[in-house]
């Protein structure tokens, strides 16, 4: 069980995707990906391949943010994969995003 | 997470887009890697920079970050003294130093060489903890000896992160970068438009014609200047000013004179203007006032409004800025004070010494905001001149000089006095083809302030001492006052 913080690198177990934890605010719930947890990076994220639940592939993007509706939770995708990013079951959306203008 | 997973991430999302001095972002990464190789075989414990900018600069800092080792660029423009102090303090370094230094450091590689070796050995995987180190730059010291700030892998992946969308440069894209290399803008520089996927041009020693031609030359559209800087572009001949490519200019480092950025507004009227505010311990940009903002205040009949043109702007996401008092309470906005900043970005730390603790950075800074939150700045708490039991904040009587278009530059710095603890001198410099007179100011500042905040010397000078980066050598110039 892996408790999500900001900073943190979660890996996924049935694909590719890796993401970074941006903004967490949703106490000890579990991100899956492609329906199955994810795992802390740092710790390997070497567990056994689990099967992509077909339901949830609907895939992410290289550098993409993706968050809850109520900003609660925002994960920047470091690798992409097949699975659908989700929070306690609920899919996550990509974050539109409005960059600020360039200051250095 | 660390620098190398915005690296991999921009080798893998464009890998073949030219990013800087025609490497692209794969050969960047696969350089980066081979130089962590040659560190870890040599046991490096940092990789110290003594030289101008070009493309040896992100390799190294790169390189460093693969092998998990402080990059420490050093400022190349300081004394052999000075240096050999710092070197001091990083035994063990592998260091990539030009030339010239080659008699104070002689096991040193030069930029090309390094270069040559990272560009043709094979690359190498180190993954470092993102809790080491990743940079150690040393403050300028322009009001005490120079610290070295340490920045973690965290506060600027979290900088870069929060503020940039990833590949969200257009292949046109090019930033001009004109700061010297042991500038914390210079490194953030290098972070930003790698992650936005943005060319970087860099000149090394700025001068007016040079970036003007560069711009031109490039096709330049973003580019970062500090105050000094955007002054001597101001003063070119309007015939030679044209920058058709250019949409937004950012400026910072030191205070923005009042009257230059009026004069670029309107010299420039297609460009977006940029203020940044932030520090070193800060991982760079706090505060932006962007280019809506400057066209709204300098539009604005009101005269709040129109003073936030003159403001560090708001908050960046993910950092929260308070005021706090005399008493170290925090107060409402409208009352000066202390400005302190906390976010992920903020380190704050110094190396040999201690966090801060409860998250809170206090950047001794004075300022306070405004009820839409724009902050402004007064100026350093350090260089407050006490003069009997008067606190005076130098910015202030310096702004009512600059205000008057024959003062080009001014300085008001505390002289130790006798009588008064420390009495108030100015120094001015004049306007090209302008004359000054001395009792004219002080009776101009009596005017708009008061009797205690008035000058009691104003001297004027050709040259006031700065920084390569715009901020004034204030020790030196009370030094040569008081002499």
């Amino acid at each position: 069980m892996t408790t999500p913080r900001i900073g943190m690198m979660l890996t996924s177990t049935v694909d590719s995707t890796s993401v970074v934890v941006v903004r967490w605010a949703a106490g000890d719930q579990q991100v899956t990906c492609g329906g199955t947890p994810m795992v802390d990076a740092a710790k390997g994220g070497t567990g056994p391949q689990q099967p992509l639940d077909p339901d949830q592939s609907a895939g992410t993007l290289l550098g993409k943010r993706y968050a809850t509706d109520d900003g609660t939770v925002e994960l920047l995708c470091t690798k992409p994969g097949k699975g659908t990013l989700a929070v306690g079951g609920v899919p996550l959306a990509v974050k539109s995003a409005k960059p600020l203008p360039a200051s250095d | 997470m660390d620098l190398t997973v915005l690296l991999d991430m921009a080798a893998e999302g464009f890998a073949d887009r030219t990013l800087v001095d025609g490497l692209t972002t794969r050969q960047l990464r696969d350089a980066a890697r081979a130089g962590a190789g040659l560190l870890a075989e040599s046991g490096a414990t940092s990789v110290v920079h003594l030289a101008a900018n070009g493309p040896a600069f992100p390799v190294a800092l790169f390189a460093a970050a693969s092998a998990g080792v402080p990059f420490v660029p050093l400022n190349y423009r300081l004394g052999t003294d000075q240096l050999r102090t710092l070197l001091t303090h990083h035994p063990g370094a592998w260091i990539i130093a030009d030339e010239r230094h080659g008699p104070l450091v002689p096991h040193s590689h030069t930029p090309r060489s390094w270069l040559d070796t990272t560009l043709t050995r094979a690359p190498s995987d180190r993954v470092p903890r993102a809790s080491d180190p990743a940079v150690i730059i040393y403050t300028s010291g322009t009001t005490s000896a120079p610290k070295g700030v340490l920045l973690r892998h965290h506060n600027l992946v979290s900088y870069v992160v929060g503020g940039v969308e990833f590949g969200s440069a257009g292949p046109d894209e090019a930033a001009l970068m004109c700061v010297p290399p042991y500038h914390i803008a210079a490194v953030s520089n290098v972070l930003t438009n790698l992650y936005a996927g943005r060319r970087l041009v860099v000149l090394d020693a700025f001068s007016p014609t040079r970036w003007l031609e560069l711009v031109r030359a490039e096709g330049v559209t973003n580019a970062m200047v500090v105050p000094t800087m955007l002054a001597r572009l101001m003063e070119e001949p309007e015939s030679r000013r044209s920058v058709p490519t250019l949409r937004t200019l950012a400026y910072g480092g030191a205070a923005m004179p009042p009257r230059v950025i009026e004069q670029a507004l309107r010299a420039w009227p297609d460009v977006g203007f940029v203020g940044a505010y932030g520090l070193t311990e800060t991982s760079s940009t706090i505060a932006v006032l962007g280019p809506d903002d400057h066209r709204e205040a300098a539009a604005s009949e009101d005269p709040e409004v129109r003073a936030r043109l003159h403001s560090a702007g708001r908050p960046i996401p993910g950092v929260e800025i308070e005021i706090r008092g005399t008493d170290g309470t925090p107060v409402p906005y409208g009352v000066p004070g202390r400005v302190r900043v906390r976010g992920a970005q903020v380190s704050g730390e110094y190396a040999g010494a201690p966090g801060a603790g409860d998250g809170w950075f206090d950047t001794r800074d004075l300022g306070q905001l405004d009820r839409e939150g724009f902050l402004f700045i007064r100026g350093r708490e350090d260089d407050t001149i006490i003069r009997g039991a008067e606190n005076i904040a130098p910015a202030e009587i310096e702004d009512v000089l600059l205000r008057r278009p024959e003062v080009a530059d001014a300085v008001v710095v505390g002289v130790p006095d006798e009588q008064w603890g420390q009495r108030i001198e100015a120094v001015v410099v004049p306007a090209r083809g302008a004359s000054l007179d001395p009792e004219e100011l002080r009776a101009e500042v009596r005017r708009r302030l008061r009797g205690s905040k008035t000058p009691d010397r104003i001297v004027v000078w050709n040259e006031i001492p700065r920084t390569a980066t715009g901020k004034v050598l204030r020790r030196d110039v009370a030094t040569e006052l008081g002499g």
